[in-house]
């Protein structure tokens, strides 16, 4: 990482809704007065015509956003996970997923990224919540370049779609022209003796972490699963079949997240070990990211450890 | 073909409808006959006079929209769409069973003619009001009909919709308030008192007109104009209204807000149904 450049992957969404605004009049952003701190100032100025602030209400956000989708339109309500999950996760199960619309949530500030602002606005439940949800879509995207190609691929998706960003500017890994599928792993780095599945801002920590352990001799793969839910269950599975050892890694409570769903993959199978690393069932405080990352283990060093505690 | 049914027409038709309403609760023995009857008025007015709609075509992007906020009075909507030809009138026996497009609130995949599915109370009119909005961004005419009931409006999100509507200047949107003042638990003034519900309205910028709503002449009157007005304010008609109304033993009964009738309640209900229809 000695060349890294750092950016937030709620830019990354700013950027890319912009592009999609242009290209498409149907798609509108739906603000909820944190427009500004969410990236989507350029996309007010430049496509008024396509923009709504609605205010502080996230519920009616939600019921607004189904009913314009039900006029087809593809609206990308805008706001913080631990809103966009938890404030309107009711109105999103009622008016998106049970009637299967196009509205798209897009909420920065995902995990313990918006460190200072303390545990009100810090959200380690969320890809959980939305992804028990029939027909909800989950995605959090690893860097910028991946935030942009993700984001447009929720609004080619058919029906509604989380995407989770990070508030805090995280490294970027993936080089600009980068594909992505929604629901298909990326391979970041193959390996055989252990796989470490990551995603959103802990699979910069995950790359580092296999660097140091092949440095050890130990060949580790790492998959960026940007993708929760649907999950990537084959990518997994041969993660399973040709490792056996697998260590989760996430920026989310490591309850009913991305680690719960691999545990879920590998004990259907009956095979394979998995070390989740993440937040620790606990409540975040003010506090510096990495501070608040280190607190419940999300380190390089602790993904080290836990991959070797696994054995050989 | 809606704007020729008379004042005496409507009348009958709504007695219809509130006969297939009964009819359909006691074959399902289940659903919500109280608020099915105080809102049959507007479904009525709304389906066989002010809306245009092309049954055949359920999803005809010009068509006006219909959202029944309080989903649990869906029998009533059910009734009317199936009277305009939406499907078969033998499905209206099918109420609530599985595999029906009848559920026991409205399903929007399943069931041809509802425009979005509801069922969980508050959250229908913000939806009706993202389409008024999406209808102003097509530069499209066509009118969104909402029904919202007054122990719904308990909710805050009512009143975050309201302050959109108005934002965005919604005169293509009609909410119909639902005011037989009782709630499951009890009065509205019990469980919790609307205090000013036309006043409410009113604050959030709404034009409101306040009439007996189980009235056809004054709902009649208060839909044309409703529609008619085009200065920019969202429209609320505020109906007073009896829970159960047609059926004297339903009436202001807090107990019917979901109960089926039994056979011989049943029985009784159709009688005095029968003899509402009026001289046309």
């Amino acid at each position: 990482m000695s060349e890294m450049v750092k950016k937030a992957t709620r830019d990354g969404f700013g950027d890319e809704i912009v592009e999609l605004g242009r290209e498409n009049r149907d798609i509108l952003v739906v603000d909820v007065d944190i427009g500004k701190s969410c990236k989507t100032g350029a996309f007010r100025k430049e496509l008024p015509g396509q923009y709504l602030n609605v205010g502080i209400a996230e519920q009616n956000a939600a019921g607004v956003a189904a009913g314009l989708a039900t006029c087809g339109k593809i609206p990308f309500v805008v706001t913080y996970a631990a809103f966009g999950s938890m404030r309107m996760v009711e109105m999103i199960r009622q008016e998106a997923c049970y009637p299967h619309l196009n509205v798209k949530l897009a909420c920065s500030h995902g995990g313990v990224t918006p460190a200072n602002d303390g545990a009100s606005h810090q959200c380690i439940e969320d890809l959980g919540i939305l992804s028990t949800i029939p027909n909800m879509t989950v995605i959090m995207p690893a860097d910028y370049h991946a935030a942009r190609r993700l984001v447009r691929a929720a609004a080619a998706w058919d029906g509604p779609v989380y995407l989770r960003f990070t508030r805090d500017a995280i490294p970027v890994i993936y080089d600009e022209g980068v594909e992505f599928e929604i629901g298909r792993a990326n391979k970041l780095r193959e390996g055989t003796d252990a796989a470490i599945i990551a995603n959103g801002d802990t699979v910069c920590l995950a790359l580092e972490a296999a660097r140091e352990l092949s440095n050890r001799g130990v060949s580790v793969r790492v998959l960026d699963m940007h993708t929760v839910k649907p999950l990537d269950t084959e990518a997994v599975a041969a993660c399973v079949n040709d490792c056996g050892r697998i260590v989760t890694v996430e920026d989310h409570n490591i309850i009913n997240g991305l680690g719960s769903a691999v545990c879920c993959v590998a004990a259907e199978m009956g095979k394979g070990i998995v070390k989740r690393v993440g937040i620790q069932d606990q409540f975040g405080q003010s506090a510096p990211y990495e501070r608040l990352l280190a607190m419940n283990g999300i380190t390089v060093e602790n993904i080290v450890s836990s991959v070797l505690a696994l054995g050989k | 073909m809606n704007e020729k049914l008379s004042i005496a027409q409507l009348k009958n038709t709504c007695v219809d409808l509130k006969k297939h309403v009964i009819d359909m609760i006691y074959k399902a023995q289940s659903g919500h006959p109280g608020g099915s009857l105080s809102v049959a008025e507007f479904v009525t007015a709304c389906y066989f006079r002010e809306m245009n709609v092309r049954p055949e075509e359920p999803r005809w992007p010009g068509r006006d929209r219909f959202v029944m906020s309080k989903g649990h009075v869906c029998p009533a909507q059910y009734a009317a769409l199936a009277m305009r030809g939406y499907f078969p009138m033998e499905v209206l026996d099918t109420l609530r069973r599985e595999g029906s497009p009848l559920q026991g609130h409205p399903d929007m995949k399943k069931c041809p003619g509802i425009d979005i599915s509801t069922g969980s109370l508050g959250q229908g009119l913000a939806c009706g009001v993202g389409m008024a909005i999406a209808a102003k961004l097509d530069g499209m005419d066509y009118r969104v009909f909402v029904a919202v009931g007054d122990g719904e409006c308990n909710e805050g999100e009512i009143w975050e919709a309201c302050g959109t509507a108005y934002k965005y200047k919604c005169d293509n949107l009609i909410v119909f308030a639902d005011y037989n003042n009782l709630q499951l638990d009890g009065t509205c003034d019990e469980i919790m008192p609307p205090v000013d519900l036309a006043g409410k309205f009113r604050a959030f910028g709404f034009d409101v007109y306040e009439i007996d709503g189980n009235d056809m002449e004054e709902m009649v009157r208060a839909l044309d104009l409703a529609v008619s007005v085009k200065n920019g304010r969202p429209k609320c008609i505020v109906g007073r209204t009896v829970k159960g109304k047609g059926v004297s033993y339903m009436e202001n009964q807090v107990g019917w807000h979901g109960t089926a009738p039994n056979t011989e309640q049943y029985e009784q209900a159709m009688a005095e149904l029968d003899t509402q229809y009026v001289e046309c």
